[in-house]
């Protein structure tokens, strides 16, 4: 195995990017982790790329995206229907066989031109679940009752993941909302779905994420403190929500054993849980102790771009060791119904 | 598209995307399908014993894949295994008023699956809560051939 | 036993409120005004129409505007004979990649007044505008191109197009 790090992160995150297209917000990101990376632009050896063309209605704007990258002359570029991190995967797969040195991947998100929780119905089964329309809200829902009453939790452990979150989202300039309400003002508020309550839910928004990997010596002439991928694995279980037990997530639990989580401590946990009992699950699921910090910039509950929010779990934790504020840490990032798909990242520095 | 103009600078337009899809089942899902306009649930035995529904192509485990000889019935009626409440209902959903989404796990079966429960109101909704399937008037080959579940009297 | 299902219909509709961004909407607000603008990139300084706001080819943001005239030529074409919805043209029709006059990249409409067997690389045409008062923040206030009448454009003038 090659040694590969995340050398530069940016991010732009907003609660609705009604003024510009996903060229004029994407580029900036782009060209703020390219900057920050040390590495010409002409220089970068791959380029991925992670969006879906559902969420702004816009077919092959993944295509017309590729103009915020300059992408002629031709470069070496892919795309994954999918959340940035899957694109960061493939990046560190093409890094690994000794074809480029480096990568850029990005990963965006235009959902906030239609119904999110209604675009998301088409990632369920197409025959027998998506022509009943549920909204991701009550998917969500479905699972967190299935949780509570299999005792993993209650309705408070909701509110006070979702308190803790919008207290750390206060520190966070990229964060749609913050707050810092108590649980029990949080559980005065009304149901979304029940036993869900908005605050509960993902802040969903628009933006952008861009991250720089780099191959061992090339990550460490440019950059003081990388941040090395010491292990990265995705598993998927079974899309049909009644096969599987929604109270757990067994994938994540295989992805966060062979990403070696649990071989020493683990300083900080970016988890891309879009609900709040979600969090709880993939804790359990990563054997994440106590002293770990969980989700400090307030999670995808606090600012939730979709096809990008898994890869800024991971640059956030980057972000941490390429400053030095932590040693080692876990990005995590999700997709599809109920935590069906999840990718783990674990990141150190030297 | 048709233009529409905001205050700022930049153009807005609502913007509809419409997709007529046409899907062929296939041995299996065809089954299940035709099983629904003669107001049956067709469900399937995968290689562990359970009894999933709607049936399988593949087994979720072994990946082995199952044949019509794993076909069998179940239902019609089932019980409420985890479930939320939508207050406003949009105009894809099967119900025009408030109603509860459920994961309904049929008698004869061990997987629970997704549809609509029509109750009166979310008090009335409970996991464990026995329900039955009322059957759309003319069906179509369609999930929704069933209507929604509704609670046993 | 009833015959059986084959398939099933899946209709799918989704609804956007759709923004075209800041380059796109002054490109569109300017075709309202019978004025098509293009941006040019400040490194290599070719001309973007419509822009899209940035330089696809220096990956930098386009910011400086610049008017390009209602007059091109012709870098390549396609008989359509296929009809489509929200497409009124009469088919066949000449679908044409036009390269305005001080514009660095070509873009595509339609040709007409002219017959189909005469459309042809380096044809010089202009725009043919709706009415004033039906102008209006869309491409189709251009109605289409037509044959200017000037001589044809040599090779050289557009290969990089074609």
């Amino acid at each position: 195995m090659r040694d590969v790090a995340i050398i530069s992160f940016a991010q732009s995150v907003s609660a609705r990017e009604s003024e510009r297209n996903e060229v004029e917000f994407l580029m900036p990101v782009v060209r703020e982790a390219i900057a920050a990376s040390g590495i010409e632009r002409s220089e970068i050896g791959f380029t991925c790329s992670g969006s879906s063309d559902f969420l702004q209605g816009q077919p092959f704007a993944f295509v017309m995206a590729l103009d915020a990258v300059g992408a002629w002359p031709p470069i070496r570029e892919s795309h994954v229907e999918q959340d940035g991190a899957w694109a960061l995967y493939e990046a560190w797969v093409k890094i690994q066989t000794g074809e480029v040195e480096s990568a850029l991947v990005y990963g965006f998100g235009k959902g906030a031109s239609g119904d999110l929780g209604e675009i998301l119905a088409l990632s369920l089964d197409p025959y027998c679940v998506t022509p009943l329309w549920p909204h991701a809200d009550s998917i969500a829902a479905l699972q967190a009752r299935a949780w509570i009453e299999a005792g993993r939790g209650t309705e408070r452990s909701l509110a006070e993941i979702t308190s803790r979150s919008r207290r750390a989202a206060r520190s966070n300039p990229h964060a749609i909302v913050s707050g810092d309400e108590t649980p029990d003002e949080l559980l005065a508020r009304p149901y979304v779905a029940s036993p869900l309550r908005a605050h509960d839910c993902a802040a969903n928004g628009d933006g952008a994420s861009a991250v720089v990997l780099a191959a061992g010596d090339l990550a460490r002439s440019v950059c003081s403190r990388p941040a090395w991928i010491r292990g990265i694995d995705h598993r998927v279980d079974p899309a049909s929500l009644g096969v599987r037990d929604l109270t757990r997530a067994p994938s994540a639990e295989l992805a966060g054993l062979r990403a070696g989580v649990g071989r020493d401590r683990i300083d900080v946990a970016e988890l891309y849980a879009p609900y709040a009992h979600q969090e709880a699950i993939l804790r359990q699921a990563l054997g994440l102790p106590e002293t770990t910090n969980v989700n400090p910039s307030g999670g995808a509950l606090c600012g939730h771009v979709m096809m990008s929010c898994g890869l800024q779990r991971i640059g956030e934790v980057a972000r941490r060791i390429l400053s030095g504020t932590a040693d080692r840490g876990v990005g995590h990032a999700t997709h599809g119904p109920a935590l069906q798909q999840n990718l783990v990242c674990v990141l150190e520095g030297e | 598209m048709g233009e529409t103009e905001t205050g700022g600078e930049t153009l807005r337009a609502r913007h509809v995307l419409e997709y007529p899809f046409r899907r062929s089942l296939g041995p299996i899902l065809e089954r299940f399908f035709t099983g629904l306009t003669e107001q049956r649930f067709v469900g399937s035995r995968l290689d562990d014993g359970r009894v999933v529904v709607p049936p399988a192509e593949f087994d979720p485990v072994t990946a082995a894949a199952l044949g019509a000889d794993r076909l069998t019935e179940v239902g019609p009626g089932g019980v409420v295994t985890t479930w939320t409440w939508v207050g406003a209902p949009g105009p894809k959903h099967p119900l025009d008023r408030p109603f509860a989404w459920a994961l309904i796990r049929l008698d004869g079966a061990d997987a629970p699956f997704l549809h609509a429960v029509d109750v009166a109101q979310e008090s009335a909704m409970r996991t464990g809560l026995r329900v039955k399937p009322r059957w759309a008037a003319a069906p179509v080959g369609s999930i929704r051939d069933v209507a929604c579940f509704e609670a046993e009297a | 036993m009833a015959d059986p299902v084959k398939s099933i219909v899946t209709p799918i509709r989704l609804e956007y409120d759709y923004t075209p961004g800041r380059a796109t909407s002054r490109f569109l607000r300017g075709i309202a005004r019978h004025c098509i603008l293009g941006q040019e990139c400040p490194k290599c300084h070719k001309v973007y129409v419509p822009p899209r706001g940035s330089c696809p080819a220096c990956a930098v943001p386009t910011e400086r505007e610049v008017e390009v005239r209602d007059t091109g030529t012709v870098v390549t074409f396609s008989i359509i004979r296929v009809p489509s919805e929200n497409i009124h043209f009469e088919l066949p029709y000449a679908a044409i990649s036009v390269l305005l006059d001080g514009a660095g990249i070509p873009f595509f409409h339609v040709v007409q007044d002219i017959p189909l067997d005469q459309v042809r690389m380096g044809l010089r045409v202009r725009a043919r505008w709706v009415a004033t008062e039906a102008l209006a923040p869309t491409i189709a206030s251009i109605e289409c191109f037509v044959p200017s009448g000037e001589p044809d454009a040599p090779w050289e003038s557009f290969r990089e197009h074609s």
